[in-house]
């Protein structure tokens, strides 16, 4: 019997989106980087309407993370405390895509640094690779309201990814995004109802939708993970469908969700030596997202970027 | 493909006899195309309508088990691409290889190592469900040999992997009774399989390189009498199996195409541990109902074993904790009391960060059906009197001495009646888990 012919029509994909920009674009960057463009489920279809290559964006914490596993912070002995080293580390010997700069250390909980140390850590970073940044707030909206529309400035026509922001606070982010051409990340509590009414919002402030990725927020791999597979999902199927408020290729963080968990992290014979299982749990829980149509993974291990890296190169061309 | 109401109306006797509990037929014919009455209810059927209907009721994807007794495992029997659009229905179930050309106490070790691949994370047990015994020795006897120490010493159902119907042959002769999955028929050896199986009533692999070679395949099985096939691919990369994987699902869910109605089977035999894994972790996801892998690494397989446990969980019912009193660390009787919900998630989140706390707590889970502090108290399942009888009943006033109860921010409005209910002093605790450590090291003391 002749295999019947699979016939899709989809009305939409996923936007096509490129972040950093080069001398000829008014940056300084090397590199950039494209994502998205998928026309079909993931593994729907031919090789050609797989889109982009995933990418990995590798994190550096703007001040020393005190809470980090041994495991994970023995990899950056050394650069821990120089952000732009850490950096370099990440790109020349990890072969990250991009570098996450996350700024813990202005959480007034955990350094409630000011804003020149902020900016600081951005140049310094921004000189020392040239791959594209995704810059990536405290949680705390008061001191993110404050010092990121700084480090926004700092970066300035290098088309870097920004964000978070929320339902409950996106207007002074998305402003200051607009005003210095980078594009943004807008968040949702794993509720697929309330990413949609972000990208409304930031959208009604004459934000470019093709120029926002989305974060649903990533459960750790055993501890929710399959509430983020469902809603990435999801948001393909919105994509396919039409729904120009879903179209935005997706940021999933692997790194930050996974490191909490106790199966990274606990010594436990049974299960493996932790060296290995701590990466281990990072890749897979990377590994996992990425079977549901991500697009950006935030992610910390080398070991782990390298087995995720792997992966990625054997399945997008 | 499945029949409408009307279609089914048709085939019944239209006597409105009401036999089968409904008013009429057309009625009775609803609730059959619902799914929602069996037509056994109906005593009136004709045998031609019974056909035709249970031809048209079967799954579009074949159920297939192997194994017996407790560790039988089942495959397929599948109905959705997407989890959200109802659930998975049988979780991937991960084998490890054991090679024929270890003997003695190699053999045994291996054996007895693929066995022991069993853990219990979150109160669940989960582990490798099958072991499966390859031929790389290319020889009869020797297969045979290692299928029966499997067989007997293993707990775990048998794959046999054999492309050698001799050697199939001798290896089912041992181990039948076990019901053995056997894989697998390729065009060359298709009848010799086929025999096989038929013969000994077990479920057979049909494997070939593309898609419409394996159409092929199933469909001479199937002439030749074998009803219980699963699906495999020889020779592809890997991208290039999960899209056949993915368009074979499409295939039998979406136009119902019965030749390619059955589970799949996937075996990763490259790369080291963590590659294997993440090759499983893909395959299992999308959309393999049996792996099998060389590693029997921990490392590499708990994480898989997880991710199937969570993507093959139903949406539909959120895994919940059983309520009782938790004690995190070694608690005594000055240790902080917090409560929380039985919402899995809800309560490993505050579990896992009370550990990194290092104070040693005590956690009451009230039963609120599963669902988180938000959730639950918007729907009153969780209100002072469940609080203040989980109090009593899980017998914490025993347990310490002080009063003090430590409670979500987001219910911090529960505070007041809280109090009268159980007399206890509310200590309103933070909105979000990530802060509790803070909190306990710095403002319980």
């Amino acid at each position: 019997m002749p295999v019947p012919e699979i016939t899709n029509s989809f009305a939409g994909s996923v936007n096509r989106v490129t972040l950093g920009a080069t001398k000829e674009s008014g940056g300084t960057r090397t590199s950039t980087v494209t994502i998205g463009g998928s026309t079909n489920v993931v593994y729907g279809g031919s090789s050609s309407d797989a889109g982009q290559k995933p990418v990995i964006a590798m994190d550096v914490i703007d001040t020393r993370p005190e809470t980090w596993p041994d495991v994970l912070a023995q990899s950056y002995e050394g650069v821990l405390d120089s952000p732009a080293d850490w950096a370099k580390k990440c790109v020349e010997e990890s072969g990250a895509d991009m570098i996450c700069l996350t700024f813990d250390g202005i959480h007034p909980d955990t350094g409630d640094k000011d804003g020149g140390h902020a900016v600081k850590v951005t140049q310094d970073v921004l000189a020392a690779v040239g791959v594209p940044l995704v810059l990536w707030g405290c949680g705390n909206n008061e001191k993110d309201n404050k010092i990121l529309p700084m480090v926004s400035q700092a970066a300035k026509g290098e088309n870097c990814l920004i964000g978070p922001v929320e339902e409950d606070n996106y207007k002074s982010l998305t402003a200051i995004a607009l005003a210095d051409g980078h594009h943004l990340i807008t968040k949702a509590p794993l509720d697929i109802n309330i990413a949609k009414q972000v990208n409304i919002l930031t959208s009604d402030m004459g934000f470019p939708l093709e120029k926002i990725v989305t974060f649903q927020a990533t459960g750790a791999l055993g501890y929710g993970i399959e509430y983020a597979y469902s809603i990435q999902e999801r948001q393909r199927m919105a994509a396919l469908g039409g729904d120009k408020m879903m179209a935005m290729p997706a940021i999933c963080d692997a790194g930050y969700e996974s490191w909490r968990v106790k199966e990274a992290k606990m010594d436990a014979e049974q299960w493996g030596p932790v060296d290995d299982r701590g990466p281990m749990w990072e890749a897979a829980t990377a590994i996992c997202l990425l079977q549901a149509g991500v697009d950006i993974v935030r992610m910390r291990h080398p070991k782990a970027v390298a087995t995720v890296k792997k992966f990625i190169n054997q399945i997008w061309k | 493909m499945a029949l409408t109401g009307l279609e089914i109306f048709k085939l019944l006797p239209k006597t409105n006899c009401k036999k089968c509990g409904k008013p009429t037929c057309l009625a009775f014919a609803m609730q059959l195309a619902q799914k929602k009455a069996k037509l056994d209810d109906c005593p009136c059927a004709s045998d031609e309508a019974k056909e035709s209907l249970s031809a048209a009721a079967a799954p579009p994807m074949r159920q297939i088990t192997f194994g017996t007794g407790e560790t039988q495992v089942q495959a397929g029997q599948e109905t959705v691409l997407f989890r959200h659009d109802e659930k998975f229905y049988s979780p991937t179930i991960i084998a490890v290889t054991v090679s024929d050309k270890l003997a003695g106490d190699e053999l045994q070790k291996r054996i007895d190592t693929v066995s022991g691949l069993q853990f219990e994370r979150v109160g669940c047990k989960i582990g490798v469900r099958a072991i499966a015994v390859v031929n790389d020795s290319g020889d009869a006897d020797a297969f045979a040999a290692a299928a029966a120490k499997a067989d007997e010493s293993s707990d775990l159902a048998l794959i046999l992997c054999s492309d050698s119907a001799d050697a199939m042959a001798a290896a089912v002769a041992k181990t039948a009774a076990s019901k053995p999955l056997i894989a697998s028929a390729t065009a060359d050896n298709a009848e010799a399989m086929a025999k096989i199986a038929n013969d000994s009533k077990c479920p057979v692999v049909a494997k070939a390189s593309s898609l419409k070679d394996l159409v092929d395949l199933t469909e001479k099985l199937a002439g030749l009498g074998v009803e219980d096939i699963v699906l495999s691919f020889e020779g592809m990369s890997l991208e290039q199996e999960l899209r056949s994987l993915t368009e074979a699902r499409v295939l039998s869910l979406k136009k119902v195409f019965r030749p390619l109605g059955y589970p799949t089977l996937s075996v990763v035999s490259e790369g080291d541990a963590a590659e294997q894994s993440a090759s499983g972790i893909a395959l299992a996801c999308k959309y393999s109902g049996i792996v099998i892998l060389d590693t029997v690494e921990p490392f590499a397989l708990l994480p898989m074993l997880t991710a199937v446990m969570n993507v093959y969980s139903d949406p539909q019912k959120p895994i919940q904790v059983e309520p009782k009193m938790y004690e995190i660390g070694e608690p005594d009787e000055n240790s902080p009391v917090i409560f929380t919900t039985n919402f899995s998630l809800t309560y490993y989140t505050v579990e896992s960060d009370v550990e990194a706390s290092r104070v040693p707590c005590y956690i009451i889970v009230v039963d609120t059906e599963g669902t988180s502090v938000l959730t639950a108290y918007s729907g009153d399942k969780l209100n002072e009197k469940a609080v203040a009888d989980a109090i009593t009943k899980l017998g914490v006033e025993d347990k310490v001495k002080h009063r003090k109860l430590i409670i979500p921010g987001y219910v911090a409005v529960m505070s007041g009646k809280l109090e009268e209910a159980t007399g206890w002093e509310i200590m309103v605790g933070p909105r979000e888990s990530s802060m509790l450590a803070k909190y306990l090291q710095e403002v319980w003391k």
